[in-house]
C-alpha cells in the first residue's frame, strides 16, 4: 500500500502501460494512429481527461454510495471530456476535427473507468494523481511510438503535433510507401505486432 | 426505398463498425473466445443499439437542438445509453427471463462499448432522418454482429494452431483480425 509516488507514476510507463499490457481502450489507439500528430493529440487529450477524473474521484470516494458508484463515475468523466472537447474547439479546432467522434468516445474508453475503479476509487488524492500521469504518458507514448511507425513506413511521412511542421520523404524519395500500414487492416497487424515484441521483452 | 437498402449494405459490410470504423473492438477480442459469447453480445448489442439510437435522436432534435445546449451532447448520451441499459436488464429480468439468461452477462459491458456511443454519434454527425437512424442503428451492430461470430469462429482455429509465444492471444487475435479487415475493405469498391 505504502508505494512512493515514483513508483505509482513509473508502473504506468512500463509495467502496466496501456494499451499493450492492459488491452483496454483499443478503439482510439487502431483509429488515431495514421499519423503522429492525431495519435499524441488524442494521448494528450485522454491525459487530461484521466488526470481529472482520478483526482475528482479520489476526493469524493468516502461520498459516492457503493451502489451507485459506476454511474456517477461515468458523469464525473463525461463532465471532464465535455470540458476537453470545448477547449479543443476554443484552441485547437483542425485537430478537433480530425480527431473526430473519438473526443466525445472518450467517456467510455475503458481505461479511464477502469482506473477510476481500480485505482482513484481506493487510493488517496497524490497516488491518484501519480497514478493517472504515468498511465496518461503512458498512454501518449505508445500511441506516439505506433503511430510513428505506421506514418514513416505507411505514409512516408512525419508530422509534428501541435508545431505545424513536417517532415516529407522521411526515408528519402525513392521510398515508396507501404499503404497497407495506413489503411484499416495494417492498424491491426501492427498492434498485434507490437503486443508481440512488447511480450518478447517482457515485464521488467 | 432503394436508398435505405444502400444505407443497409453500407452500414453492414463498406463501413463495417469493427473493421472499418473501428469502434466496439474491446468487446471483440473479449468475447470472441467462444462462439455462444460471441452471438449473445452481437444480439445484446443489436437490441439496445436500436432502442438507443431512436431515444438519443429524438433528445438530440427534440431537447438538444432547441434550446441550444448541443454541448450537453456527450453527457446526455452517455446518461441515456447508461440508463437504458439498466432499465432494459431490469425489463427483461422480470418479463422475459429467457431472454434474460441468456443476454443478462453481456448487457452491462454495454455501457462502455464505443459501438453503442458511437453509432449514437455518427448518426447526428451526418445528419440522418429518423428512419434513416433506425436503419443504421439497426444494421450498424447486425455488421458488428456478423463480424464477431465470423472472427469466433476463426479464432476457434486458431486454438488449435501452433502459435509462437510471445505472439498467443491478443496478439495473434488482433493480426487474425487485420487479416478479416482486409477481406472486408474488398466492398469499399461497391459503394
Amino acid at each position: 500500500m505504502a508505494k512512493s509516488f515514483v513508483q505509482e507514476f513509473t508502473k504506468g510507463l512500463w509495467t502496466e502501460i496501456p494499451p499493450f499490457r492492459l488491452v483496454l481502450g483499443l478503439c482510439p489507439t487502431l483509429a488515431l494512429t495514421k499519423s503522429l500528430e492525431n495519435g499524441v493529440g488524442m494521448g494528450v487529450a485522454f491525459t487530461f481527461v484521466l488526470i481529472l477524473s482520478n483526482i475528482l474521484i479520489s476526493m469524493l470516494r468516502n461520498v459516492i454510495p457503493k451502489q451507485v458508484r459506476l454511474s456517477c463515475y461515468i458523469i464525473v468523466i463525461a463532465t471532464f471530456v465535455t470540458i476537453v472537447e470545448l477547449l479543443m474547439q476554443a484552441y485547437a479546432f483542425p485537430l478537433y476535427q480530425k480527431l473526430g467522434i473519438f473526443i466525445p468516445l472518450i467517456v467510455v474508453n475503458c481505461i479511464v473507468l477502469g482506473r477510476a475503479e481500480a485505482f482513484a476509487a481506493k487510493n488517496g488524492v497524490i497516488p491518484s494523481i501519480a497514478d493517472a500521469l504515468g498511465m496518461g504518458i503512458g498512454y501518449t507514448l505508445a500511441l506516439g511510438t505506433l503511430a510513428a511507425f505506421r506514418e514513416i513506413f505507411g505514409a512516408g511521412t512525419l508530422t509534428f503535433p501541435f508545431i505545424n511542421y513536417s517532415i516529407h520523404n522521411v526515408l528519402g524519395s525513392s521510398y515508396k510507401p507501404f499503404t497497407f500500414l495506413v489503411e484499416a487492416p495494417g492498424a491491426f497487424v501492427c498492434l498485434g505486432l507490437m503486443l508481440c515484441v512488447m511480450n518478447m521483452l517482457g515485464k521488467k | 426505398m432503394g436508398d435505405y437498402f444502400l444505407l443497409a449494405i453500407s452500414c453492414i459490410f463498406v463501413n463495417n463498425i469493427l473493421l472499418a470504423q473501428y469502434l466496439g473492438n474491446c468487446p471483440f477480442l473479449g468475447v470472441s473466445k467462444k462462439m455462444e459469447t460471441a452471438t449473445g453480445m452481437a444480439t445484446a448489442v443489436i437490441f439496445v443499439l436500436v432502442l438507443a439510437g431512436a431515444i438519443t435522436w429524438a433528445l438530440s432534435h427534440y431537447i438538444l437542438k432547441p434550446f441550444d445546449l448541443e454541448y450537453l451532447q456527450t453527457l446526455s448520451f452517455i446518461l441515456v445509453i447508461a440508463s437504458l441499459v439498466s432499465f432494459v436488464e431490469l425489463f427483461l429480468k422480470k418479463s422475459i427471463p429467457a431472454l434474460y439468461s441468456g443476454l443478462g452477462i453481456f448487457l452491462p459491458l454495454i455501457t462502455t462499448n464505443c459501438a453503442v456511443m458511437g453509432v449514437c454519434l455518427i448518426n447526428i454527425k451526418e445528419e440522418y432522418n429518423f428512419l434513416e437512424t433506425l436503419v443504421s442503428s439497426f444494421t450498424y451492430p447486425a455488421g458488428f454482429g456478423l463480424a464477431l461470430v465470423l472472427y469466433a469462429g476463426l479464432r476457434e482455429r486458431i486454438l488449435l494452431a501452433r502459435v509462437p509465444k510471445p505472439l498467443q492471444d491478443t496478439a495473434i487475435g488482433l493480426v487474425g483480425a487485420g487479416m478479416m479487415s482486409l477481406a472486408f475493405m474488398a466492398f469499399k469498391g461497391m459503394a
